[in-house]
């Protein structure tokens, strides 16, 4: 043995020897493994790993450098967001939900709260400034998910440019988030009957702004990577995966468009109005992860497009309610910028503590206690930028849910890790991973 | 704000209309407390509660053909019994299914040319510990990409004996989500090629998501305050 780790020294077990090479010892597992005789190699990889997506393990056997099996190991972020959001009410699950995938967190409230208007029978009260909202944020959502997919995914082939503009266009976006919402991530903007607040003033201006600067930078992505030899050569012909694969594995989201089959629930089962809305499903029909990559591209072009259609329906509406008019469910309060932030606001503030003892008392009922929601069950599907995503809300007619299942992209996703990776290289591995786009957060909850 | 204190008689029930109540468990109470010495009177309040009722065809829209393409099939392959109760609540279709047909039922309705419904979301466990005798439900919820529609399985198993068949010979999807529903609420799926925990540890004692596991939590500090776990906390229920 060349060098000895006190901490993970090489030892023996039933199962073999086990080595732990962290960097500049590769000699002691080389020559170790020559001693065995034996070119079968399990190499555990994560979970903490800088390419593989997140706090993801992986455990490779290998053959030489071709991956005879490949398994994943999840969990490490798990942190019982569904067991958490029995014991808070129906309002506070959104700022749950919002930290499950959290590069998608508006789609989580979405999902969420989809499900919950279901139970309350309000999807036809949803005020159509709130509708309109809520698409324009998720466009923006979709926007911002694909440019880190995309930029992580190039970091972990080594194109390291990709990943610096990708952030780079990806801070423009959570920019407008923090504009509109306050926060950059976890905004739980959407809620059950509407939206938060209104649009702040200049936001549409901002995001006018922003699009165009979209629309200058993200031909950038294309000129780099689209025809560039060395990208290809990475991502063509790997992570394959065909429709009946998909299908088997529950796989949905840019895999499955990779087939070339158009699914897309926001065309085949719309939600929030997107069926007025203008726009194309992207899809490639090669199966690989060169196809993942350009319908993640085109998919930003789309929600570009729509993005447009939300800034031109907002202006031509002016100032309408952004949440659901039954006072028994809505959220009473509204929030204003202060001279020290973000707050409740005074007028608000002045109404029930000055004015109407009935409104303080409402006021007090609603956010400690919250609204009831008649038993039953819902699922209530949208269309993530990485597939499916649903929130399997039951309620027993009490102030809180009796039980939410998040159906997410990335977990049922993941389990392609298997068929991608099985027969190609080790290095192709990584670059089937990144071609799925699991996000941890959503995977483990 | 409506005086009601003059209207002493109540609407009267259409007897023809009311379906025989699904009760899966009482709340006692307002603000889930014992023996607090809770003087509001609100202590004393009881509350049932029932899940959607079973519904009879006809359901109108597809969901007729479905239910009839499904008992259609049902019979044929010899699972005349399979299907139970139907229940359409806010436009979604749940079958019950007795848990024993579930393997055969789920591969007709994949390849049945009326049902096709070759996708399958997840699997979702929910456990009602005081729905005697069936504590334990597995809900699957099925896509038919072709004919663009969406249902729901339910299927039961008592605590005592918490076995449901895997699905996944039909559905290879299902492989993780029946692996969580062993993790979360301790449903052995069987017929499952590797039924191990998935989210928690390997060794991780009981099954998080079902009722009698505590949140758990400490207390917490805050200016001068005590504030218990939130599964202790006085809450509205």
């Amino acid at each position: 043995m060349a060098t000895t780790d006190p901490y993970a020294p090489a030892n023996e077990t039933s199962q073999g020897r086990v080595f732990t090479v962290t960097g500049q010892d590769w000699d002691s597992l080389v020559t170790g493994i020559a001693d065995e005789g034996d070119d079968k190699v399990v190499v555990n990889m994560g979970p903490q790993h800088p390419s593989t997506h997140g706090v993801l393990r992986l455990i490779l056997e290998l053959e030489g450098e071709t991956v005879t099996e490949a398994r994943c190991g999840i969990g490490y972020l798990h942190t019982g967001i569904e067991k958490n959001m029995e014991y808070r009410s129906w309002t506070q699950g959104v700022t749950f939900a919002t930290r499950m995938d959290y590069l998608s967190p508006f789609y989580n409230e979405m999902a969420y709260c989809l499900s919950v208007e279901r139970l309350l029978g309000i999807e036809d009260q949803i005020p159509e400034q709130a509708k309109i909202i809520r698409v324009m944020l998720m466009e923006l959502n979709r926007i911002s998910s694909h440019l880190v997919a995309i930029a992580t995914g190039g970091m972990e082939i080594g194109a390291l440019t990709v990943m610096t503009i990708g952030f780079r266009e990806r801070e423009l976006v959570l920019s407008l988030f923090e504009k509109i919402t306050g926060l950059r991530m976890n905004h739980a903007f959407i809620r059950p009957g509407g939206v938060a607040q209104h649009l702040p003033d200049g936001a549409l201006d901002d995001i006018r702004d922003t699009v165009a600067l979209l629309r200058k930078r993200l031909p950038e992505y294309a000129a780099l990577c689209n025809a560039n030899p060395i990208f290809k050569a990475r991502l063509e012909g790997v992570g394959h995966l065909d429709l009946a694969g998909c299908l088997a594995l529950g796989i949905t989201g840019p895999v499955l468009r990779s087939t070339g089959y158009p699914w897309d629930l926001r065309k085949n089962q719309p939600y929030s109005g997107y069926d007025e809305y203008d726009f194309d499903v992207c899809t490639w029909d090669s199966m690989d992860a060169y196809g993942r990559f350009r319908i993640r591209l085109d998919e930003m072009w789309e929600s570009l497009k729509i993005v447009d259609q939300c800034l031109a329906r907002l202006e031509g509406m002016g100032a309408e309610p952004v949440m659901i008019a039954d006072k028994k469910i809505g959220w009473p309060s509204q929030l204003a910028i202060g001279s020290d932030g973000m707050g409740n606001s005074l007028e608000h503030i002045k109404h029930i503590m000055g004015e109407s003892m009935e409104a303080l008392i409402h006021h007090f009922k609603i956010v400690t206690e919250g609204f009831k929601v008649p038993a039953g069950q819902a699922y209530v599907p949208i269309e993530s930028p990485r597939g499916e995503l649903a929130a399997h809300v039951v309620s027993d007619g009490g102030t809180r849910p009796f039980r939410a299942h998040f159906r997410d992209p990335s977990f049922t996703n993941l389990q392609g890790t298997s068929i991608m990776s099985e027969g190609g290289q080790v290095a192709d591995v990584i670059v089937a991973i990144a071609s799925i786009d699991p996000v941890m957060g959503g995977v483990d909850r | 704000m409506t005086d009601q204190s003059n209207d002493t008689s109540l609407p009267a029930l259409n007897e023809e209309t009311v379906a025989p109540a699904n009760v899966v468990g009482h709340r006692t109470g307002m603000f889930g407390v014992r023996g607090s010495g809770d003087t509001s009177g609100y202590g004393g309040l009881q509350r049932s509660v029932e899940m959607p009722t079973g519904s009879e065809p006809p359901f109108g829209g597809w969901y007729d053909e479905v239910h009839s393409a499904l008992v259609e099939a049902a019979t044929a392959a010899g699972l005349p019994d399979a299907v139970g109760s139907v229940v359409l609540d806010r436009g979604e279709l749940t079958f019950h299914i007795r848990r024993e047909d579930l393997q055969g039922l789920v591969s007709l309705l994949r390849d049945e040319e009326r049902l096709r419904f070759e996708f399958l979301s997840g699997v979702s466990g929910v456990h009602y510990p005081e729905d005697t005798g069936k504590e334990l439900h597995a809900v699957y919820h099925l896509l038919s990409m072709t004919h663009n529609r969406r249902i729901r399985l339910e299927v039961t198993a008592p605590d005592t004996d918490p076995h449901i068949p895997s699905v996944t010979a039909t559905y290879p999807t299902a492989d993780w989500h029946e692996r969580e529903t062993w993790d979360m609420f301790g449903i052995i799926f069987d017929g499952h090629p590797a039924l191990t925990r998935i989210l928690m540890p390997d060794d991780w004692p009981g099954h998080p998501q079902r009722k009698d596991y505590p949140l758990g939590g400490i207390p917490v500090e805050y200016k001068g305050a005590t504030i218990p776990p939130p599964d202790q906390r006085r809450s509205y229920n």
